[in-house]
């Protein structure tokens, strides 16, 4: 971890691993045991800050009504993932971020953990419940789950920072409220089914996602740290491409789409600082931002929110 | 006067385009998984008719499992043209793959022997349904995983026989339209000879599919992508097809819905299976 920018309570630089991976469909414990593997590679070449797991990533994403028999509690999950750390890693601190099926006593969703991993304990940052989730064509999230209702950005030892899961990061709307609640970087868990066959040289929903990806990056001036999911699920391949999109909008390193791997980068905020100076759009927004939403003609609650 | 930049009028009468090498790759990667890394199963058995889509099948299973995972059966019947054989041949030779053919006419007029005024359409089930009990056997004698060849125009247009041509658990195909199918066989390197003849089930002298159909593929297949996508009969035909071919795509299409299911269950509880009771086939 390097030192500290001026005026930030943050690190301006962290190293960053993006996991890619094929779980087995329904078997929590053998993906676990898998991912343990995978942190024994990871820190045998250096701990790093941030690992970043894709969404559904210990069960497989399309469960249907299995995803009550998997989903689990936050904490429960939060307990797995960290016991599962300590056995490959002992006592390095790390923090971890991993999309999961969430029981919340008896309400479920497609969540996102992020926790950091202290020597001896731990703390769960924040959990993230997908908002937007896709029930069209092969999609049917929400004839079994329930969407989360609030997006918040959220304070970690490495800077402030927000997750959108999949399909929240296709709505524009979401990464814009991330940056404005102070973002600097935007995880994004997702399992991508591709599709599209006349490409110039991948799926097309690949370059779609990619388009999402460096557009919101460029725009906002923030790190975009996307972490796909990889393998066929029935017939529905998932796309990985697992990204580090840095806040001009470059994609710094991309995974293939097919494979499992691990994506290492280093972010630094500097940058984004940097980028943002270059182009100001995200202080423009903010000027702009109470005339757009006082307008009358917006479909907009007028009361105050919870 | 300054320049006028014209939008290209987009060609909505075309036949659905397709990247092979980006389709050849992502098939591949759909067999391996399937197979080896689901099913702990490496090797396949396809059913090599002399018919594009057998052969396509057959090079994607030797680009993901080795050629010498891939076995190719042939089942002619008495009647079966004797191209067929050579043109399946072809593949095998091409491949390197493993072949064994095996003559389904004793085991076919075993049955219709009884049923001497059969007409064409029950002859031509029978024997595709017998195809696959020597397939599924061949499969099961060789640690083996039969691979579905159906292409997604024969399934819209319901041009296969239900619980034959559809039944194997894996099939990379199925969401290809024929002229697709056809361009991802020039890529692959499939014969030209299997690539330029006429399309047939070969379940009768000089059938064709195109004769069957009323329509030939091309034609079909870019109704059929502009269809799936909501595009009602009257604006595809404003939109410059022609309305007869319509008219037959869709009549087939919606005739034939019920054959791209499951058999209909009554349901009686609030645990019935694949309406209520949900889970996925790989779970």
């Amino acid at each position: 971890m390097a030192a500290r920018s001026n005026g930030e309570r943050s690190p301006a630089r962290f190293d960053v691993r993006l996991v890619q991976l094929k779980p087995s469909k329904g078997r929590y414990a053998e993906n676990l045991a898998q991912s343990g593997e995978i942190f024994a590679q990871i820190v045998a070449e250096g701990t790093p800050d941030l690992i970043v797991f894709p969404e559904a990533a210990m069960t497989g994403y399309f469960l249907e009504g299995a995803v009550y028999d998997l989903a689990r509690p936050a904490r429960s999950f939060a307990d797995d993932l960290v016991r599962t750390w300590r056995a490959h890693a002992g006592e390095r601190e790390v923090d971890l971020c991993c999309g999961f099926y969430e029981n919340d006593d008896g309400t479920y969703y497609n969540s996102a953990i992020y926790l950091h991993a202290g020597r001896t304990d731990y703390e769960i940052v924040h959990v993230h419940r997908k908002m937007f989730l896709p029930t069209y064509g092969v999609f049917d999230e929400e004839r079994f789950l329930s969407r989360g209702r609030r997006l918040q950005a959220f304070e970690t030892r490495l800077g402030r920072m927000a997750i959108l899961v999949c399909e929240d990061m296709w709505h524009a709307i979401m990464p814009t409220i991330a940056a404005i609640k102070g973002a600097r970087a935007i995880i994004v868990p997702s399992a991508a089914p591709g599709r599209g066959i006349d490409g110039e040289h991948e799926l097309t929903s690949i370059t779609h996602w990619r388009e999402i990806l460096r557009a919101t990056a460029s725009e906002h001036g923030v790190y975009v740290l996307y972490a796909g999911l990889t393998g066929f699920e029935g017939g529905k391949g998932m796309t990985g491409s697992s990204c580090i999109v840095d806040p001009r909008g470059a994609i710094d390193v991309q995974a293939p789409e097919i494979g499992e791997c691990v994506v290492s980068g280093t972010i630094d905020l500097r940058e984004s600082d940097l980028a943002r100076a270059t182009l100001p759009l995200l202080g423009d927004l903010n000027a702009v931002l109470p005339d757009l939403l006082l307008d009358d003609e917006l479909p907009l609650p007028k009361g105050r929110s919870q | 006067m300054i320049e006028v930049l014209r939008a290209p009028a987009g060609a909505f009468v075309r036949e659905p385009a397709i990247n092979p090498e980006v389709a050849a790759r992502w098939l591949v990667a759909f067999l391996q998984d399937e197979l080896i890394a689901r099913r702990g199963i490496h090797r396949a058995v396809v059913g090599l008719s002399g018919g594009v889509d057998s052969a396509v099948t057959a090079y994607l299973c030797a680009r993901a499992l080795g050629a010498e995972n891939v076995h190719a059966i042939r089942m002619p019947y008495k009647n079966s043209s004797s191209a067929s054989l050579s043109d399946a041949q072809a593949v095998i030779d091409a491949l390197g793959i493993a072949a064994r053919t095996i003559d389904i006419s004793a085991a076919v007029d075993g049955y219709l022997q009884y049923e001497p005024d059969a007409d064409a359409r029950r002859r031509g089930n029978v024997m595709a349904r017998t195809r696959m009990v020597v397939l599924f056997d061949q499969s099961a004698k060789l640690d083996a995983l039969p691979i579905g060849t159906g292409n997604k125009t024969e399934r819209l247009l319901g041009y296969f026989t239900w619980h034959a041509d559809d039944t194997p658990p894996v099939n990379p195909l199925g969401d290809l339209f024929k002229v697709q199918v056809w361009e991802l066989a020039r890529y692959l390197g499939v014969p030209r000879a299997l690539i330029e003849k006429a399309p047939s089930a070969d379940l009768e002298a000089d059938q064709t599919d195109e004769g069957d159909l009323g329509i030939t593929y091309a034609r079909a297949d870019a109704i059929l992508a502009q269809m799936l996508l909501g595009y009602t009969d009257e604006q595809l035909v404003e939109r410059g097809f022609d309305e007869r071919d319509v008219k037959l795509v869709r009549k087939r299409v919606d005739s034939t819905h019920w054959k791209r299911h499951l058999p209909t269950t009554a349901m009686l509880t609030n645990t019935a299976i694949n309406e209520f009771y949900l889970r996925p086939v790989d779970y």
